[in-house]
């Protein structure tokens, strides 16, 4: 088996969720210049979500395919995250638009506590796994294992994207929203409700998140309150990587540092001759994200912010 | 700092007595372990000295944050290599025993000169880029502590450092009972005093801080960096100086906590306690020493209290329903998102923060720095 496109494949999968929630830290950092911490835990909120409706549907019906109860599943947690984000930012971000920036940004961090906790009360502090209703099919491709999950995972990846570059690109939302990004003031100006553009730009987020969430839980087989923390870090950082405030850029920063990470931990071993292990993996993104924005603060594909850094 | 009107008669009367009133406070600050022991048991001496300790955090950090307004999320790096640094240099984990008058001062040199490779590279980033930097970098130092028990031995991975010295001078330990009144008084009571002198001088540093050339620098280039720049303040070594100084703060408290505690591992330095520092800074008053102190407080004796639940709950339910541990960080982003939307200068703001924030109606087009930028 050859170990390098193994790992170039295990990148591109975890990558393209990397990707997805990345999508919700861009969007919303585009518009407001806010990092919205919350935006990890409205993943894990995502993931716990559909795993407990998945549980009642298995319970219900257990001879559905798979696909369908994760189908429910995402039915279900797609619109409770939009809720969540909705008030989210309602509450806990639109009064402070005017703050200084500090503000929010210690709000963001106070909602992202209140979540997990949340979580923690409701589901436990114990992993909830997932239940393997999905096709395990291990195929061969250029030497290495691809299995039916992932594919399947890099497929919802793609389409999402699609949905969104779309959303974006040819429907008036999506029109104003790239206006309010651009600047605010005039967007008000041209009639746009920069209010209404703002909440939808954090809803839109959340459902991409949502998604990610039930991959990412479905990937690993597990769900955990904590689980978002990690992954709504790395994903800032692949949203910083790609240039932020840029879709594109997200999108592509996923990939590569799901990349990064996957040989990262495959080839560290050797590199350091035995010095430092595959349990290392975690430090790649933070250390990309530090050479980045040390040597190229605007990002891969970034160039509004280049000035403000 | 403000008092609240019916208390200005009380503060006059002392104001007008300085001596009277500085007696009074060292009466009261020699008493307190005492008063707090006997009232309500040792376990809340023992939170009284996390006072203190965090206070030393919420003092460093806001020499960073507060007074040259550089946003950092991973300050707790710095107490974590504080406190390992006093670990290896005395312990049995490499046999080493250095009294702590040399440990000490080793090991906040040594997060100092940390807080300069870090601050080197970043400080021309700005606002929460540098706050996502230093939060990377505080996750990586806490991933290695975690993880460099192979190939050598360094930091004993997981399990951490055990059996580190308590501090000794001569042959008197703080780290064993001792004997006052015909009673016998835990050692926690001896840090108390040792934690309460480090607070007082770190206070007086500070305070001295603020009012140097470099404490107005550091003003200066938290409100406007290119003015500052301007007005021949060289931009990057004054906000090096102040990470640098940060750090060394940190490194202190840590190697104090190390010997404290006597057992140190990577779960005490995780992201979470950067933040706890941060949000007793902003909910305190940020650049406002009295707002600080106040913040290390609440934030401290409060989750304390909250522990307390527990037995409310049993009280008036028959069990307890929820765990209380799991209710407090609840309730605490609860008071940080409620603090932001109806206090967000803090509860004691600084005379300066404070007519920002009372300007920001009426002058918004005024052009400050990123972290206090009032965004028109």
């Amino acid at each position: 088996m050859d170990i390098f496109t193994q790992q170039l494949i295990n990148g591109l999968v975890l990558g393209s969720i990397y990707a997805l929630v990345a999508l919700g830290y861009t969007m919303v950092y585009g518009i407001l210049e806010l990092i919205n911490f919350a935006h990890g835990e409205v993943t894990m909120i995502g993931a716990m979500v559909a795993l407990t409706v998945i549980g009642v549907v298995m319970g219900a019906a257990p001879d559905l395919p798979g696909l369908m109860m994760v189908a429910a599943g995402l039915l279900v947690a797609i619109p409770a995250c939009m809720a969540l984000a909705f008030g989210i930012e309602k509450v806990a971000y639109r009064p402070l638009r005017r703050a200084p920036r500090l503000a929010p940004l210690i709000t963001a961090i106070g909602v992202s506590i209140i979540l997990q906790n949340l979580a923690m009360l409701v589901w436990g502090r114990q992993y909830i796994s997932f239940p393997p209703i999905l096709p395990h099919n291990q195929h061969e491709f250029l030497g290495a294992h691809i299995t039916d999950l992932q594919i399947f995972i890099v497929l919802i990846s793609l389409l999402t994207m699609a949905i969104l570059v779309l959303l974006v690109e040819k429907t008036r939302l999506g029109r104003a929203m790239r206006a309010t990004a651009q600047s605010k003031e005039v967007a008000e100006l041209m009639g746009v409700n920069v209010d209404r553009v703002i909440s939808a730009t954090f809803v839109i987020g959340a459902a991409i998140a949502a998604v990610a969430g039930v991959m990412v839980s479905a990937y690993y087989g597990l769900a955990h309150y904590y689980m978002g923390f990690m992954l709504g870090l790395k994903a800032f950082s692949a949203a910083v990587l790609g240039g932020i405030g840029n879709i594109a850029g997200a999108m592509l920063g996923g990939l590569l540092l799901g990349v990064i990470e996957a040989l990262g931990a495959g080839y560290i071993g050797d590199l350091t001759g035995g010095f430092l292990g595959s349990h290392y993996q975690d430090v790649f993104a933070f250390f990309v994200l530090i050479l980045v924005l040390v040597f190229r603060p605007s990002g891969l594909l970034g160039e509004r912010v280049a000035h403000r850094a | 700092m403000s008092i609240p009107r019916r208390f200005s008669s009380v503060h006059a009367w002392f104001q007008a007595r300085p001596t009277f009133a500085l007696v009074m406070l060292a009466i009261s600050l020699m008493a307190l372990p005492f008063l707090v022991g006997g009232g309500l048991g040792n376990s809340w001496v023992r939170v009284l000295d996390f006072v203190l300790l965090y206070m030393l955090m919420a003092l460093g950090l806001n020499i960073v944050v507060g007074y040259a307004g550089l946003l950092d999320l991973g300050y707790i790096a710095f107490y974590a290599i504080g406190a390992y640094v006093y670990a290896w240099l005395a312990s049995p984990h490499f046999g080493l025993h250095l009294p702590f008058w040399m440990v000490l001062p080793i090991g906040a040199a040594i997060a100092g000169v940390f807080g300069v490779l870090l601050g080197a590279p970043t400080l021309r980033l700005r606002g929460d880029y540098l706050a996502i930097v230093t939060l990377g970098f505080g996750e990586i130092i806490r991933i290695f502590m975690n993880n460099l028990n192979a190939p050598f031995n360094l930091t004993n991975g997981p399990q951490g450092i055990n059996l580190i010295d308590p501090i000794g001078i001569g042959g008197f330990s703080f780290g064993k009972p001792f004997v006052l009144f015909g009673q016998t008084w835990p050692p926690t009571y001896l840090y108390y005093y040792l934690f309460l002198a480090f607070t007082l001088l770190f206070i007086v540093i500070a305070m001295r801080l603020q009012d140097s050339r470099v404490g107005r620098a550091w003003a200066a280039v938290r409100e406007d960096e290119v003015a500052a720049a301007a007005m021949g303040i060289n931009t990057r070594n004054v906000k090096l100086l102040a990470f640098a100084m940060g750090a060394t703060f940190g490194g202190l408290a840590g190697g104090l906590f190390s010997a404290f505690q006597g057992f140190i591992s990577p779960e005490s330095f995780t992201l979470w306690e950067s933040i706890l520092v941060l949000c007793m800074i902003v909910l305190g008053g940020m650049g406002n020493i009295p707002g600080v102190i106040l913040g290390a407080i609440l934030l401290t004796v409060i989750p304390e209290a909250l522990r307390y639940l527990g037995d409310m709950q049993r009280a008036a339910f028959g069990q307890v329903i929820v765990d209380p541990a799991d209710l407090r960080m609840l309730l605490f982003g609860f008071a940080l998102v409620a603090m932001m939307l109806f206090r967000p200068a803090g509860l004691l703001p600084s005379r300066v923060r404070k007519r920002e924030f009372a300007a920001r109606d009426g002058a918004r087009e005024q052009e400050q720095s990123d972290l206090y930028d009032a965004r028109a």
